[in-house]
């Protein structure tokens, strides 16, 4: 047996948060040495999911994920976290996944190796690997079941007496109860609660009333640990709309601001919030490269054209923060956060915004550094047909919004949640 | 309660982190110029609590960043970012002789830490804190195996770090206390080192027929690291606290079967019958018994039993003919082993012997017995019990907090550079293409 030491490899931190950084270091590779270094990841579903760079050693035989160029793979360039966000199904996998942890009280584990040369890696042994964990809870942060008056949902609560400016987070017309961006919250000082009020699964479809929003308002405001004038809204694609109509068109509600992510704002025909998405899907195109896969983007504009029922955004009093991407190919939301400045202008209340458009992002608009899901599996509510969505986005330039508006979303809800109270100063 | 103080914020950062590990604490959206109190509480795994704090200012723009602000009182002074791990000391109340060791490296130690208005030495279950935070702490990194060994009547617990390897190797031995403390070793394996903490005094062959192992024992813990396919064969080291550093300079300089790249002796001495083994270490303690010392509180000192260094030299190993580097770790103020007299006699041996570029010292002043990996509390003295012996005793181990602490700091970062220039150091980049995989 050869007595070679084999390179090392560090990756630091090994334990950190979902949107925090790592530097992975190769050393004790020979100088100009051509090695590939290789994420790997098996999802909760079973799946895994890889991403890799090709890499040549300086000449004290060191590679430096942080501060050197990837010169091919699945991510190019100086790219810190390339490993991660650059990530996709290894080949063979099913079609249309998407990456959405359930578990919050585990961590991601991904394995990150490092192999001999750029040529396929999947013969070889790797020459030395390093095991990461990238949580989505903070040690100490509760997470508590909720289950009353009909509501259902997951509160996450930082460590600490409090009490603590809160969110109600809504995920989009996918349904089900997603627990990530909350715990994230949670783990970065601000209470959530992640509310289901889509279900789903192939139950009866099930749309909530009007009241089941006020009541889970009141559930996080009730909270020991909430401080009750410091509520706010987060919310993505359809949750948007419920975001925008809660602080629109309910005067009990007024939350203290809100984040808006990849914009919704027209009602159904008979003017409800929560039957919009079961009228969508009644045209749909296909696009000819991509058999079966649905674009609503036009259908979106078309919408935009006509005289659809909108939320009247301009009753809203307090900050909001329009996130969107130019690529969005499931809804034409950055001609939606023009119309909702337009109506916000009309109102003379547009010092109110923020807006954001990220070119080159597409629908899906995660806490970074989730992989792109460019096209996924899709039930449709309402007809519970399953399709292939299209939502859009490039690699690289959706990573880079995703890392951007994070930061951005934090620091809104920092200076609106955690400053004073002056909803009309916009500086 | 204070409108502006509701809205606090703290973090410590990294939330996650190994044991010997920075982390930094920051405190936010407070008065400018307030006094505020910076809190550490742990319960330990045998239940006791141990607390510690730092007493600060906030600045102009209302923050207090503990890696670079001053703290003013309280269990540590100075800007001293993990002072609030490594000041932690028992609650008033508790019992006297603490220490604290972890004995499940599976699972983290956990920290609250909290910020508290206003400068507070003591009391502090009683108050409501602004804003608390949780941390743990980890001996081992993600991906390390932890592999119980019990192959030819060894008892012993193999760290290996996360990947194919294969890795250097090191032999991991404790002091008098016994028992088969793994924590070491599970930080050293998070580094990249395969290591094999030993138990070579409580072990399950000495439990049961109540004799101690002879020197094969470590020849044969070494054998079975050594033979491990994970494990490069000839790139081995040893590391050993107090009595572990006996046995270390033993194999090292004596035994024909342990070739070592390097060794690490810290709070020892290479004062031993040259060709015995546990037993008659264990003899020549007994045998000078008397020489043993009290403090003014009753606590044991031990760090004469081995004096003086004897001129015999059956009686002390011949670090002369040592072919490894060798570093030794000294506590200055180390009561428990005659560590510097003996580190200064190992000196001029190596330099009449010609080998002393082989040898490097670190000593640190006010420093005690058991120097220990980073931000773990400092033991000035606890409640004792030898392997084998009936009775527990306060035992005198010395140095200082503040002196102490930092002394742990340098030299677990110096050790870890020793032990990886040597371990990894000197390898052929060609054989890269050469490798078994």
């Amino acid at each position: 047996m050869s007595q070679a030491v084999p390179p090392v490899l560090s990756v630091q931190p090994s334990r950190a948060l979902v949107d925090e950084k790592f530097s992975v270091q190769v050393e004790n590779l020979p100088p100009g040495c051509p090695v590939t270094v290789r994420s790997l990841y098996q999802s909760e579903d079973k799946d895994f999911w890889e991403a890799y760079g090709h890499y040549v050693s300086d000449h004290r035989g060191t590679v430096s994920v942080s501060e050197d160029v990837s010169l091919g793979g699945t991510y190019t360039g100086k790219e810190q976290m390339g490993l991660i966000w650059s990530m996709r199904p290894a080949p063979g996998s099913r079609e249309g996944l998407r990456l959405r942890k359930r578990d919050m009280c585990t961590p991601m584990l991904v394995t990150i190796s490092v192999y001999r040369g750029h040529e396929d890696f999947r013969d070889q042994t790797a020459l030395a690997s390093a095991l990461v964990e990238r949580w989505h809870m903070a040690p100490g942060v509760q997470r508590i079941e909720v289950r009353e008056r009909g509501v259902q949902g997951t509160l996450f609560v930082p460590p600490g007496p409090g009490p603590f400016p809160a969110l109600l987070d809504l995920w989009g017309g996918g349904g089900g109860l997603q627990e990530y961006r909350a715990a994230l919250l949670a783990s970065r000082g601000f209470a959530a609660l992640a509310l289901e009020y889509l279900k789903a699964d192939d139950s009866k479809p099930n749309s909530p009333g009007d009241k089941y929003f006020e009541t889970a308002f009141e559930i996080i405001r009730a909270h020991p640990q909430v401080a009750p004038d410091r509520v706010g809204i987060i919310g993505l694609c359809f949750g948007t709309l419920v975001a925008l109509s809660l602080a629109a068109e309910y005067p009990m509600i007024k939350p203290r601001c809100i984040v808006c992510l990849s914009n919704v704002h027209h009602k159904s025909r008979k003017n409800t919030v929560t039957e919009f998405p079961e009228e969508v899907p009644e045209r749909f195109k296909t696009v000819g490269a991509m058999e079966n896969v649905l674009v609503w983007r036009d259908m979106g504009l078309a919408v935009l054209k006509m005289q659809h029922p909108k939320i009247p955004v301009g009753n809203i009093d307090c900050p909001m923060l329009l996130i969107n991407g130019t690529d969005d190919q499931n809804w034409p939301t950055v001609e939606v956060a023009s119309d909702i400045i337009k109506m916000m202008r009309e109102a003379g209340k547009e010092s109110l915004v923020t807006r954001v458009d990220y070119p080159g992002a597409g629908h899906l608009i995660e806490p970074p550094f989730s992989p792109l899901f460019r096209a996924t599996n899709f039930m449709l509510s309402g007809t519970r047909k399953k399709v292939m969505m299209l939502w859009g986005g490039k690699t690289k330039p959706h990573a880079d919004a995703q890392e951007d508006s994070w930061r951005r979303i934090l620091s809104f809800l920092q200076l609106h949640l955690y400053g004073d109270p002056s909803p009309k100063a916009k500086l | 309660m204070d409108n502006s103080l509701q809205r606090v914020k703290l973090s410590v950062h990294p939330s996650r982190a190994l044991v010997d590990e920075e982390f930094v604490i920051l405190v936010q959206n407070v008065p400018p110029g307030s006094p505020m109190t910076l809190h550490a509480l742990h319960c330990s795994e045998d239940g006791h609590r141990w607390e510690a704090c730092g007493h600060y200012i906030a600045d102009s723009s209302g923050s207090i960043n503990a890696a670079d602000d001053c703290s003013v009182g309280g269990s540590y002074l100075g800007v001293e970012p993990m002072g609030l791990l490594w000041s932690l000391k028992p609650v008033p109340g508790s019992k006297p002789g603490l220490r604290m060791r972890k004995k499940d490296v599976q699972t983290p130690m956990v920290v609250a830490i909290s910020v508290f208005n206003g400068h507070h030495s003591e009391a502090f279950v009683d108050q409501v804190s602004l804003a608390s935070w949780v941390v743990e702490r980890w001996y081992m990194a993600p991906g390390v195996r932890r592999i119980p060994v019990t192959e030819q009547q060894l008892t012993g617990t193999l760290f290996l770090p996360p990947g194919p390897g294969p890795f250097p190797g090191l032999l991991d031995l404790w002091g008098g206390g016994g028992q088969l403390v793994e924590y070491r070793s599970a930080l050293l394996a998070s580094h990249g080192i395969a290591s094999l903490a030993l138990d070579y005094l409580t072990n399950e062959f000495t439990t049961q027929t109540g004799k101690m192992v002879d020197n094969q024992y470590f020849e044969t813990a070494y054998r079975v690291l050594q033979q491990h396919p994970q494990v490069l064969g000839s790139r081995i080291a040893m590391l050993g606290l107090s009595l572990g550093s006996v046995f270390t300079l033993k194999m090292a300089v004596y035994s024909p079967v342990v070739k070592l790249r390097c060794a690490v002796c810290i709070s020892g001495s290479h004062i031993q019958p040259v060709s015995g083994g546990p037993q008659e270490m264990m003899d020549l303690f007994t045998r000078n018994i008397e020489k043993i010392n009290f403090s003014e509180q009753n606590e044991v000192i031990w760090r004469s039993l081995l004096l003086p260094v004897p001129s015999d030299p059956s009686m002390k190993a011949d670090v002369g003919r040592l072919r490894c580097p060798l570093l030794l770790v000294v506590g200055e103020d180390d009561q428990n082993w005659c560590t510097q007299e003996s580190a200064a006699d190992m000196e001029q041996m190596m330099a009449r012997a010609g080998n002393d570029h082989l040898l490097t010292i670190l000593s640190y002043p006010e420093t005690g017995h058991l120097i220990e990996p980073p931000y773990t509390p400092h033991t000035p003295s606890s409640m004792y019990r030898g392997a084998g012996v009936d009775q527990k005793m306060m035992v005198l181990w010395g140095g200082k907090t503040p002196e102490h602490s930092a002394a742990q700091e340098d030299s677990w970062r110096k050790i870890l550079t020793f032990l990886k220039k040597n371990l990894y150091g000197g390898s052929d980049p060609q054989a890269i293409h050469r490798s078994h995989l």
